[in-house]
């Protein structure tokens, strides 16, 4: 055998990316990369200097900068357009292809998981746990171990905060219509206003696959922002009198409630809206392992070695989606414009509740609880707290609030499934 | 079929069509909450009725203990806490413990700032 070392050289030389960037492969079409990388290195200084979300946004930063190393070949665009086109279609012209009877002609890979398998990158099959809806559920049960229903179940009235902060969804799902989104992606950037993470996935990843960077970045990014966002809000809708309402310990709850509580929810919702059933779902197994007491290995498992691991595998592979030509778009300014302004809808939404529950019930209610209206547990009621504090140092709302923050979980996972069913519909 | 909406729904809704699915959904999501609130009620009042009826009927004795009257409300906490790295949950755990500890109500003592020690 003839060894010649410069030929071996001379291949990894040519096969490695510094090859491809000396080539000029920036300074062609693959300048949208270099933006990338740019922007992935800006969410990891957000992530790690301004502490917002690390825990995803570290793993959503680096899947990016992977995806955009050129030759890196980790993710393939390409091979999830082929796997979402039923037909075949002219990639020059974007026209369907037509056989001889002028009728479309089927795509053999369309759904063909096994081609993702056998061409994919690394970071391909990390996706396909993100396209099958298999990471926000198992996520969804973590958060469902990890969530007390208690301050819910004592006082039920705080579903109607959780449903009152919904009201960003469908706002700025008409603001994604009317700035030309199309029904899908639409609902995909409303579902931002549920400030619920997971649920945003779930819900654009069935929708609007090629949005879901711009949109999980958005949603990540603004509830790190809730403790900025929200209080402006708060203080402008609520007079200081209101904020200083001191609220009275709810009644306890019994353990027998506690696990009667998601048996209910699951069946209920997956009986009103079989859409969300897989979240829903995923949510109150999770809480049903916290509160039987006879599941405690399963639930330890489920809120911290599963969760941590499906967050490793989501964040990256959520990263991995932000390509250049589907991130670099007007689109996703849009995005992130409508998702502020579904977050501040939503805040609104569940303050405005609180004022008209503080005003049927006399003074009972601190308005202040209606913001954690918005899911994003526990940050939100957290914020509730601290600007009640604010108001009244001897004040704690952070139990009280606890209610419409969860309450706004299975809230915006209601949305999501209306959403989806109509999308069915109208589709 | 989920999947294969993406290429399917590239129709444009108009703004009324949106504005009446937006109202659509909001009232289905608070009718959603609505039901499940009504249910949890309704399972609640269950259990504190049976709760209420398990409980030990009370005998009255022949001298009823004093009860002591408190004639004037504790004081409130004066003052605002400010807290380092603490999160409030804990913040308010804390200072549970230390009142227990002390032997004094809560809103006798007055706590300055708490601070995580690194």
């Amino acid at each position: 055998m003839n060894i010649n070392v410069g030929e071996i050289l001379g291949k990894i030389w040519n096969d490695s990316g510094f090859a491809a960037i000396s080539s000029g492969f920036f300074a062609n079409n693959g300048w949208q990369s270099a933006v990338m990388l740019v922007i992935s290195f800006v969410l990891l200084y957000l992530a790690i200097v301004k502490k917002f979300e690390p825990l995803l946004l570290v793993g959503i930063a680096f899947g990016c900068l992977l995806t955009n190393l050129p030759r890196a070949g980790l993710y393939h665009q390409e091979l999830w357009d082929s796997f979402m086109s039923e037909f075949l279609v002219n990639k020059e012209t974007g026209e369907y292809l037509l056989n001889e009877f002028g009728e479309k002609i089927a795509n053999p890979l369309y759904h063909s998981y096994g081609e993702i398998l056998r061409h994919g990158g690394l970071l391909d099959i990390f996706y396909i746990g993100v396209k099958t809806s298999l990471y926000p559920c198992l996520i969804f049960m973590g958060v469902g171990a990890m969530t007390d229903f208690g301050p819910l179940i004592s006082n039920p009235k705080s579903m109607l905060l959780g449903a009152a902060a919904q009201m960003g969804v469908f706002a700025a799902f008409i603001g994604a219509i009317a700035l030309g989104f199309n029904l899908n992606e639409a609902a995909s950037i409303g579902i931002i206003g549920g400030a619920d993470g997971p649920t945003a996935i779930f819900l654009t990843s069935k929708l609007a696959p090629h949005l879901l960077g711009a949109i999980a970045v958005a949603a990540y990014s603004y509830m790190a922002l809730i403790p900025l966002i929200q209080p402006p809000f708060m203080r402008l809708l609520t007079t200081s009198k209101q904020r200083k309402i001191k609220m009275v310990q709810s009644r306890s709850v019994s353990k027998t409630e506690k696990i009667i509580f998601p048996i209910l929810v699951a069946v209920i919702v997956a009986l009103l809206l079989p859409d969300t059933a897989a979240l829903v779902g995923c949510l109150m197994l999770g809480n049903l392992f916290k509160e039987t007491g006879l599941t405690d290995r399963l639930s330890d498992t489920v809120q911290n070695a599963l969760m941590n691991i499906v967050t490793i595998l989501l964040s990256t592979a959520v990263g991995a989606t932000m390509v250049g030509s589907n991130f670099l778009t007007d689109q996703t300014l849009y995005i992130i414009l409508l998702g502020v302004c579904a977050f501040s809808l939503s805040t609104i939404g569940g303050l405005l509740g609180g004022v008209v529950m503080c005003w049927l019930t006399k003074g009972k209610v601190n308005p202040l609880i209606g913001s954690a209206g918005v899911s994003a547990v526990p940050m939100a009621s957290r914020v509730a707290n601290v600007e009640g504090q604010k108001a009244n140092p001897s004040n704690f709302l952070l139990m009280h609030a606890m209610g419409p923050n969860v309450a706004g979980v299975i809230g915006s996972a209601l949305a999501a499934g209306f959403l989806l069913s109509v999308c069915q519909l109208l589709g | 079929m989920l999947t294969s909406l993406t290429l399917a729904a590239a129709t444009p809704v108009g703004l009324g069509d949106a504005t009446t699915l937006a109202i659509l959904g909001y009232g289905v999501v608070f009718a959603g909450l609505i039901v499940l609130m009504l249910v949890i009620a309704l399972v609640g009042k269950f259990f504190s009725r049976k709760r209420k009826a398990a409980a030990p009927v009370e005998v009255p004795t022949e001298e009823p203990a004093p009860v002591e009257f408190i004639e004037t409300p504790a004081p409130g906490s004066a003052g605002e806490l400010k807290l380092y790295d603490t999160p409030p949950k804990t913040a308010a755990m804390l200072m549970a413990i230390v009142a227990d500890k002390l032997g004094k109500p809560l809103n006798e003592l007055r706590f300055i700032s708490i601070k995580e020690v690194k």
